[in-house]
């Protein structure tokens, strides 16, 4: 056996973040690159309460800032390092667009380093802390979820830090587990922080300690920790939000930037509810904008009710995993102006039940870096796709036996014969990535029919959007129908 | 007569047959791997190196990209007679024919991609099919050193009662071919085919372990004649064959017993490379263009025998008498490093042609291990200055480093201690200082425009010095006497 895991460790450290670096091929010259770039020359040149703000200096309809303060600090401590190894590269103004294979370096190195200093160590500490299994095992769970495309592709392909906001959500998840409340909250406040669309996750984090205070008694020591995370979080969103607080206009115009819900139901083909309905009614022209959001609204809150209230009543490390994948999904699929990115948030939690349900988490991680494909290929990303894809399916299946691991027990479904497909599953798994692969390459070998333009986007999103739907059942289910019998396979964390 | 039950239960145990055999496939190839007996993990290492050079299609690229373009161009779209004739670009055929039959085999699958790369006046062309292509192409070919690799690994000693299959001899040996360092940035990022013909050398080398002698011989002359280069060892192998293989008997003592010259297996051997030999070359003697072709093959040969025969043929006098009891392999690299040390117009890629076959000898003895980690590590840092461009500079440090981690740690675990003494930990511990002073801090310093040569020079400097004292321990372990002979 692996007597220490740590050579191991660093070693498949070093050959992925190969793979990631190498495998991204060249970032765009357009696009989240440059707003990254744009956002280092804002927030190193102007002052604080302008980042927001559209001045002369700082045009918001080119790439205005849209994320929460972390990432503008972030910005800026990128930005005094750039301006520390060439000034021309932050330069207000003269650096836009700018391009040189020194800087495509540079920006590549601060997404590496963010990757190893915020999400690499949280997926290590969770494989080794709140997984089950061999040592061996463990290390095989640290390359699956490290090799996991999407993350990959979209940080260092298309470019963004995606890596800092789950790795915090990670940390959030890392704290509840090991019992560290406050650590966790002060985690995962950070993580929303950095980007609001970790909102998705914050249903399953409020329920589960709010469940845990209510276990506790709410008349002692349950009422004593409520405050505590209270003021824990409070404390943070302020230390945060501070140099904002001293306008209540800064405050209104940086959450105008973070929510902007003028811009409607749903932008481009987008593997959720709203853009696959719009096939065959067009909500969009329908229904009135804001009717469009209560709608968005209400369909959200009553597809992650369920899960949520379960949570409440059972808040275990177990219930935890599966509400946050059955919440960000549900969000996912149901909410307003949904980006493809987004499926990253419901993918991180999935990557934690990889080594507990291996086989569903298989099949929806490759349906989610599948579903990004359009996204790829604008990027001129379909190398690497095409080849992280069928390493990471082939790996996890390989290493993790996701196969095995199919019969009914295994899947959770013991009480339920209602699902009989999913008896079938090796099988249709292989059929689902069959044709996966195929509409792959057909969306880059073949042409569209010139009256179908998007129709191998459209195709992708509804494909992917099923397996979704699918998917959103089956957790739902497991969490749900989870038995009361102690003799389970995987035996949550007591708290 | 059976019960419902029993039909039933029945009905259920096929069901669950038919399951497992659906996903029993890849599955049950996970459960063998564990263990060590069948062999499901070397498709995982092959795959998993194959899918990283599939990530670095698009990296830089050297003029060898270049080389390789123009030869497909000019095997395809020019007649026989011409091809050795042809000098409209820089880069003139100036390997054996038999490559050039390769390369015009691959012309065939080329013109599917990109038409225009096969026209010869197209310099410099690298569109993006052409790039897919020729990286695709060696990637494809790569297939021949994997099944070289799975060979090796077959003959590969091992001492009985183990142990974990990430601690075996063969595994080792397959994680450090299948990813060695050199052949990963020469081939698939510099641009090479070295994959392929090591791939053959390896086999031959495995072929004569496994005592298939003819074979050996063939697949060595198809060698020679791919890429000249391997002449700097042909001597080991003319050698070994005459010794091991022609002569049948020994003396009680070891020494060559001339009587036992067996005209026949003499015969067949020579036929065997004559044969090969002339199905290259042959179609050149006929239409009177040897002299040409050989001018190409060696530029300056007066100067190329004086330099590199010389020490070649006094180095192998010493082992001539020994060659059985040293081992052939060990005879093959220590050939290997004499021309690297001391050849004309050495390249810095010639030294993968000591460190792969070494890495065979370095999973059976510990002071071979230590050698080889010796040679691997500096020899594989001195091919740094060939990756020159920013963005690969991330690419070559991180792979070295896997790969120099991943060797130290599994041969400290194959032979449980510590391999190295302190001086050589100091040595290569200091190839880390010297690439921060030459990357970090000599850039800083005004001697920079003055001197700019400073840093490959000092590169150079220190890394000899490593693959030296390798070379002196290895040429030493073939002089020391030996008590029984080796099979290697």
């Amino acid at each position: 056996a692996v007597s220490s895991p740590w050579p191991v460790i660093i070693l498949l450290n070093c050959s992925l973040h190969t793979f990631r670096f190498i495998g991204a091929g060249k970032p765009p010259m357009f696009g989240d690159y440059e707003a990254q770039r744009h956002w280092q020359e804002i927030t190193y040149n102007l002052p604080v309460h302008e980042w927001y703000f559209n001045t002369t200096d700082n045009n918001l309809n080119y790439w205005g800032l849209d994320y929460p303060p972390l990432t503008a600090y972030h910005s800026l401590l990128c930005g005094h390092v750039a301006s520390l190894i060439n000034p021309d590269w932050v330069e207000l103004h003269t650096s836009q667009g700018f391009e040189s294979s020194a800087h495509k370096l540079f920006m590549r190195a601060t997404v590496l380093i963010a990757d190893l200093l915020m999400y690499v160590p949280a997926v290590v500490l969770y494989c080794f802390y709140l997984s089950e299994g061999s040592n061996r095992k463990k290390v095989c769970l640290v390359l699956c979820i490290l090799l996991y495309p999407g993350l990959i592709l979209i940080d260092y392909g298309h470019f963004q830090y995606n890596s800092i906001s789950l790795g915090l959500a990670l940390w959030g998840v890392l704290g509840l587990g090991l019992g560290w409340d406050m650590l966790g909250s002060l985690a995962f406040v950070l993580a929303v922080n950095y980007k609001q669309m970790e909102l998705y996750h914050s249903l399953p984090f409020f329920c589960y300690l709010l469940g845990k205070c209510f276990k506790q008694g709410m008349a002692g020591r349950g009422l004593f920790l409520l405050v505590k995370i209270a003021v824990t979080v409070l404390v943070t969103f302020t230390l945060c939000w501070l140099p904002f607080l001293t306008d209540p206009g800064q405050v209104l115009q940086v959450l105008h930037r973070l929510f902007p819900v003028g811009r409607g139901l749903f932008e481009d083909k987008v593997a959720n509810t709203w853009c696959s309905l719009n096939v065959l009614i067009k909500i969009k022209t329908i229904l009135s904008t804001d009717t469009q959001l209560y709608l968005s609204l209400a369909a959200t809150l009553l597809a992650a009710l369920p899960s949520s209230i379960k949570l409440l009543t059972k808040p275990t490390l177990w219930q935890f995993k599966l509400a946050l994948v059955n919440s960000s999904l549900a969000f996912f699929l149901f909410s307003f102006q949904v980006h493809e990115k987004s499926i990253l948030l419901p993918a991180l939690p999935v990557c934690l039940l990889l080594g507990d349900l291996p086989l569903p988490a298989v099949w929806f991680l490759q349906a989610s870096t599948f579903s990004m494909l359009p996204l790829f290929l604008k990027d001129g990303l379909f190398v690497p796709y095409a080849v992280t894809s069928s390493a990471f399916v082939f790996y996890s299946v390989y290493l993790l036996s996701a196969l095995e691991h199919s019969s009914e027990e295994e899947l959770q479904l013991k009480s339920l014969s209602l699902l009989p497909f999913l008896s079938q599953s090796p099988g249709q798994f292989y059929l689902s990535v069959a044709a996966m692969a195929g509409l792959s390459f057909m969306s880059v070998a073949l042409a569209p029919p010139a009256r179908l333009p998007d129709l191998f986007p459209l195709l992708v999103s509804v494909f992917s959007f099923l397996h979704f739907l699918g998917l959103l059942l089956y957790f739902n289910v497991v969490q749900i129908a989870e038995p009361p019998s102690p003799r389970r396979k995987n035996p949550k964390k007591t708290e | 007569m059976r019960s419902a039950n029993q039909i039933e239960r029945r009905r259920q145990r096929r069901r669950r047959r038919r399951r497992r055999i659906l996903s029993s496939g890849l599955y049950n190839t996970v459960m063998a791997a564990s263990t060590a007996d069948s062999w499901s993990w070397f498709p995982a290492l092959a795959l998993g190196v194959s899918f990283l050079k599939c990530l670095m299609i698009n990296s830089y690229h050297s003029t060898d990209f270049e080389v390789h373009r123009n030869w497909l161009a000019i095997t395809h779209s020019l007649p026989v007679s011409k091809w050795y004739h042809e000098s409209t670009s820089e880069w003139t055929l100036d390997y054996p024919p038999l490559f050039a039959w390769f390369e015009y085999g691959l012309s065939h699958v080329a013109q599917h991609f990109d038409k225009k790369m096969l026209v010869v006046q197209n310099l410099g062309y690298a569109s993006p099919a052409t790039v897919l292509f020729q990286r695709l192409s060696v990637i494809a070919t790569d297939v021949v050193f994997i099944y070289a690799v799975r060979e090796c690994c077959r003959s590969v000693r091992e001492e009985k009662g183990s142990k974990d299959l990430l601690v075996r001899p063969y595994f080792i040996l397959a994680a450090l071919l299948l990813w060695n360092y050199g052949l990963l940035i020469v081939d698939h990022i510099h641009f090479q085919y070295n994959g392929f013909l090591c791939g053959i050398l390896l086999l031959s080398v495995a072929r004569h372990l496994q005592g298939r002698h003819l074979e050996g011989a063939f697949l060595f002359a198809v060698l020679l004649n791919l890429k000249h280069i391997y002449l700097y060892i042909a001597p080991a192998y003319g050698i070994f064959l005459l010794r091991s293989y022609c002569f049948t008997k020994d003396n009680t003592d070891g020494s060559v017993r001339w009587s036992s010259l067996s005209l026949v297996r003499l015969i067949a051997l020579g036929s065997i490379v004559i044969s090969v030999c002339a199905l290259s070359f042959g179609p050149f003697i006929a239409m009177g263009q040897l002299p040409q072709v050989l001018s190409r093959l060696f530029p300056f040969k007066r100067g190329l025998c004086h330099a590199y025969w010389a020490p070649n043929i006094w180095a192998l006098y010493n082992v001539v008498d020994k060659a059985l009891s040293v081992g052939f392999l060990r005879c093959l690299v220590v050939c290997a490093l004499c021309s690297f040390m001391f050849g004309w117009h050495v390249h810095e890629k010639a030294i993968l042609m000591a460190i792969l076959p070494l890495s065979v000898l370095a999973v059976e003895s510990r002071e071979d291990a230590g050698i080889f980690l010796m040679l691997a590590t500096t020899g594989h840092y001195s091919l740094f200055p060939l990756l020159f461009t920013a963005t690969e500079m991330p690419t070559k440090v991180l792979l070295i480093l896997l790969f120099t981690l991943y060797s130290f740690t599994s041969l400290k675990k194959l032979f449980r201690g510590f391999l190295l003494n302190t001086l050589e930990v100091t040595y290569l511990l200091g190839l880390i200082a010297v690439e921060i002073i030459c990357e970090v801090v000599y850039p800083l310093l005004p001697w920079k425009q003055t001197l700019p040569f400073v840093t490959l020079l000092a590169k150079s400097v220190y890394c000899s010095l490593g693959v030296s004292y390798s070379f002196i321990r290895l040429y030493l372990s073939i002089l020391r006497p030996t008590d029984k002979p080796k099979e290697l």
